[in-house]
């Protein structure tokens, strides 16, 4: 047993060619979809192939990628921040059919470069965890189906990022992303166990979790109660506290937000903003949802110019255009009333009729 | 057995996007608990809720953390995944591997779990995802005692750090991501297996402001690469592109947020004004060939970026807009040991750094980091006059 050793030194790991070019590199090109050239100072070049993974791989998976990077990669590949496989090599000619093993054999869509929309980054779900509002494996599967000619093809006016997130923990910090997709419940927690609350949770820490402080003692039963005029169905007290579940089938699904970026590129980095508050869940594809978040992107793709981002396009046509063009009701729930709400407001007297 | 079948899930095999659903079923075939979980997961799909149980402590000797507990809740139905702990596993800096390395680890984790992993999670571990307890210790032992791999961070400690493929492979990078972020997961090694803090703190490393690995939204200090000399800019290269048909006044001059780029159209040159470069990396990525980041590089180090929970979702702000990055990187090093002793000293349980600056005021935490204030800090100076 060896404890405090750390991850392996990526030295290790590296291409010959990486490492020969490490930090000499002069510029790249994206020859077509999913096939990256990157040319060293010296010359050298270096070409990639992305490939679209579902995240979740048995082992034996993992043994036919490493099939793969073994025949042609010298044993090399390397994984990329949104769940994508990438294969690198020196030799050119050898490109089509890698390309080929990695559709045929792997079964993995080639793509996710320049403006494809890439793969989307997600949590566990129904699979793993136990504070999900919904599924995230099932949702992604079944609108990466729907949007398969995205990624493998460019032809949206930039790039897109689409995350999902199955409960407000968004453990893929899905907050800054062009399209977030995220489960929500819509009632307080289902029971308060009073049996079992003071040994399985602490009163200060329950009651701090709460971001509007709607969760009071109840000193007569060791216990808290919830003030639900003042509950908006977070889950952050099932987090800290196992006795005030909240999941349930009947009123937990979906909100999608949009317009979020992480890049400093052009326009500053945003936070995403609501766009539907709710759809239940319709398992096993969640048709709704897939078809509310393709119809965002269709016109999207259809209206924005080239280079500009889903939240630099909608600040352009400004807000009431977007929910005119894409046909998304605006309610009460979208207008903002939590913490710095007042300066999302329009402050002006910009208005198109 | 009709409780073997799975119709539900069967419905996501259809389609051209790889499935995990057969996933699942193949390493179902080897492990009688990724076939549980097969089922477990159909019953979610039917009953519309999860069937694990609220969170267990379990570990590895030597640790606070690194494993996951999960325990299914209904264990009669699925005994296979009655105890079905997660391992995080640091991945290597930048996600490069050695087909024999992975091997390895698929080798070790066939043997002691349930034959299914996430490549990766978000903050950028390898998962291992389904052991049973009595399985925790003998697996570690056998990733970091043959393997050469460890846990990563979990709980209220630093998290596993991550970066972007940098250096390794992109010109834009203008700190050597992968050295700096394989670095710091060496040598707060302490802080990422033993829990310390009131909550948890996430670095992540991004070579250039377009930010790849989305720092700005994910972590407490995200450190962004940057130079602060001039671009370099190749005429002969943009020449290139105008000639081959780029309008560079419409698609890149004018698209310039400071209107820093000026286009000479009789001398077929792109002027810079240096000074008013605000680095967003918008004409670097349109024209790869000819333009350049400078050669003064180093990185802008940030602080506050989390996901919404308590206090809302933040990004990350300027805390020290230049500070060069050569190893080994002492000056960032003694930076974050300030930043988390001041954040333990004052800090609520779960209470994000981001989340006790605003409680405590920014005017106390730079006088705690001895940092100046700086206008690059703020988007705009305060609009109130409760200035004192």
């Amino acid at each position: 047993m060896a404890t405090d050793i750390g991850p392996p030194d990526y030295r290790t790991m590296l291409p010959e060619i990486i490492k020969k070019n490490y930090g000499q590199w002069k510029y790249h090109e994206i020859l077509k979809p999913g096939f990256l050239k990157h040319v060293a100072e010296n010359g050298d070049a270096v070409y990639t192939i992305r490939a679209g993974s579902p995240r979740l791989l048995s082992v034996d998976k993992v043994r036919d990628i490493c099939d793969v990077a073994d025949k042609y990669c010298d044993g090399h590949l390397r994984f990329t921040s949104r769940h994508n496989v990438e294969f690198l090599l020196a030799d050119e000619s050898k490109l089509e059919a890698l390309a080929k093993e990695i559709n045929e054999k792997l079964g993995f869509p080639i793509g996710g470069t320049g403006t494809c929309l890439s793969n989307i980054v997600h949590t566990q779900g129904w699979i793993h965890c136990h504070t999900p509002a919904t599924d995230a494996s099932g949702i992604v599967k079944a609108l990466m189906d729907e949007l398969y000619d995205y990624f493998v093809s460019e032809k949206l006016p930039a790039k897109m990022r689409i995350s999902l997130a199955c409960c407000g923990n968004m453990c893929a910090a899905i907050h800054c992303s062009d399209i977030s997709v995220v489960g929500v419940h819509t009632a307080p927690p289902t029971k308060i166990d009073d049996k079992n609350f003071s040994t399985w949770c602490e009163v200060p820490t329950t009651l701090a979790s709460c971001p509007t402080g709607a969760i009071r003692r109840y000193p007569e039963a060791k216990s808290v109660r919830i003030d639900e005029e003042k509950c908006m169905y977070c889950g952050n007290c099932y987090t800290v506290c196992p006795a005030l579940p909240i999941a349930s089938k009947e009123t937990d699904g979906i909100a999608i937000f949009v317009g979020g970026k992480v890049s400093s590129n052009r326009t500053s980095p945003k936070l995403s903003k609501l766009a539907i508050p709710f759809i239940p869940n319709n398992p096993p594809r969640w048709p709704e949802v897939v078809s509310a978040v393709k119809n965002i992107v269709e016109v999207y793709a259809k209206n924005a110019r080239k280079g500009e981002r889903m939240g630099d396009w909608i600040e352009r046509i400004t807000w009431p255009t977007f929910f005119k063009l894409t046909g998304i009701p605006f309610t009460m729930k979208h207008i903002d009333n939590f913490t710095g709400a007042l300066t999302t407001y329009n402050r002006s007297a910009h208005i198109k009729f | 057995m009709s409780e073997d079948k799975t119709p539900k899930l069967d419905e996501l095999e259809k389609g051209p996007w790889p499935s995990f659903v057969t996933e699942i079923k193949r390493a179902g075939k080897k492990k009688a608990s990724a076939n549980d979980l097969l089922k477990q997961l159909e019953l979610s799909y039917t009953d519309g809720v999860t069937h694990w149980k609220h969170g267990g402590v379990v570990g590895v000797r030597g640790y606070g953390c690194g494993t996951i507990g999960r325990y299914s809740d209904s264990p009669d139905k699925f005994p296979n995944v009655a105890a079905f702990h997660t391992f995080r596993v640091n991945h290597p800096s930048g996600w490069f591997y050695t087909t024999k390395a992975l091997r390895q680890i698929c080798d070790i984790w066939e043997k002691y779990g349930s034959g299914l992993t996430n490549f990766h999670g978000s903050t950028g571990d390898i998962i291992l995802l389904g052991a049973p307890t009595e399985n925790l210790q003998p697996c570690f032992d056998a990733l970091s005692g043959e393997a050469g791999f460890d846990l990563g961070g979990a709980a209220s400690d630093l998290r596993t750090p991550s970066c972007c493929v940098g250096a390794a492979r992109c010109e834009f990078a203008c700190i050597d991501t992968t050295d700096l972020c394989n670095d710091l997961t060496q040598t707060f090694q302490d802080y990422i297996h033993r829990p310390h803090w009131g909550y948890k703190f996430k670095i992540k490393i991004s070579g250039c402001p377009n930010d790849c690995i989305a720092s700005i939204g994910r972590s407490d200090m995200p450190i962004i690469g940057t130079w602060r000399d001039a671009l370099r800019i190749d005429q002969d290269a943009v020449r290139e592109y105008v000639d081959s048909g780029l309008d560079i006044v419409s698609e890149v001059v004018s698209q310039c947020p400071t209107e820093a780029l000026e286009w000479d159209a009789k001398g077929k040159k792109l002027n810079l004004k240096p000074e008013e470069c605000v680095r967003c990396m918008y004409c670097l990525s349109r024209m790869p060939k000819a333009i350049r980041p400078g050669l003064d590089k180093g990185a802008t180090i940030m602080i506050g970026g989390k996901a919404p929970l308590v206090r809302g979702p933040r990004l990350g702000w300027v805390l020290v807009p230049f500070m060069k990055m050569e190893p080994p990187y002492t000056e960032l090093k003694d930076l974050l040991e300030k930043i988390w002793d001041w954040w333990d000293e004052n800090g609520k349980t779960r209470e994000r750094v981001s989340e006790l600056i605003e409680r405590l005021g920014i005017q106390e935490f730079l006088k705690a980091m001895d940092l100046p204030p700086l206008p690059e800090m703020v988007a705009e100076p305060r609009t109130n006059a409760f200035i004192f």
